[in-house]
């Protein structure tokens, strides 16, 4: 909650004064700014970098299916579907793995069929 | 109508194999009588399975690539539910997917021969710039 309110106070400045008024009297105004501000920015939390923070180098990631061109994304092939299952046999997210979209969903539904054959495990490591 | 299935199950791991055929021989009959037709059956071997599927920790798995209707297909699960060496099965239907992949396929190959056909004369212009460039600093 905290977090929520920040964000938009930092990319409109001009608001400020206006909205400190009703801040320390309790939650429910910051309570409804998120939803105006999703209307019209779109921004949420931790979209935009910070000016002025530590500047982390992040290696831009790529999805493999589309530097390999892989289009067929298939149950059978659990090896490959392996590389993203986590270890406790979750489905890794696109964000650590830097899959594309259309190929996550593709991944994803994959990685269920194979659950479903006993080829990859629902929970656990494959024993 | 004409859809393809791909069925792959997992029976029992300590099943022989005569028993084996003679399921594979007993669906290899389904298929056709209710109006279908068997592309392919792998027999893909034993392999641990990820968890306990009705406590037996390993299986034998085989696939098949059936083709035919709704029906073909509900009268197989039918019969391997009813089955007892068979402990898991799986159907999914491919032949959508397969449309696509061609598609991409074919998109890709029309590309490659584009790309293709440039790629022979560029060397060439390349070459003929090459000297064109160092000549430039020389007089300046």
């Amino acid at each position: 909650m905290a977090d929520e309110t920040k964000a938009p106070e930092q990319s409109a400045p001009s608001e400020r004064p206006r909205n400190d008024g009703p801040r320390p009297g309790g939650d429910r105004p910051s309570g409804d700014r998120p939803r105006f501000g999703g209307g019209g920015g779109g921004r949420g939390p931790g979209g935009p970098p910070r000016e002025g923070g530590r500047k982390f180098f992040r290696r831009k990631k790529v999805c493999k299916f589309c530097t390999e061109k892989i289009e067929d994304i298939n149950y059978k092939d659990y090896r490959m579907l392996g590389q993203f299952v986590a270890e406790s046999g979750k489905i890794v997210p696109r964000r650590l793995t830097g899959v594309c979209a259309p190929h996550q969903h593709r991944l994803s539904s994959a990685i269920k069929q194979a659950r479903n054959i006993a080829l990859l495990p629902f929970a656990g490591r494959a024993s | 109508m004409n859809r393809t299935y791909e069925l792959m199950f997992i029976v029992r791991p300590d099943m022989t194999e005569e028993d084996l055929d003679k399921l594979l021989s007993m669906l290899q009959s389904i298929v056709p009588a209710s109006g279908g037709s068997i592309v392919k059956v792998d027999k893909m071997g034993k392999r641990r399975l990820a968890y306990t599927v009705k406590r037996f920790h390993e299986g034998i798995y085989v696939l098949m690539v059936i083709e035919g209707g709704g029906a073909v297909i509900h009268e197989v699960e039918r019969r391997l539910r009813v089955t007892e060496q068979v402990i898991k099965f799986l159907t999914v239907r491919t032949d959508e997917e397969q449309k696509r992949l061609d598609k991409i396929k074919a998109l890709r190959d029309s590309r490659k021969k584009i790309s293709a056909q440039p790629a022979a004369p560029a060397p060439v212009a390349a070459a003929a710039e090459a000297p064109a460039v160092p000549e430039a600093p020389a007089t300046a």
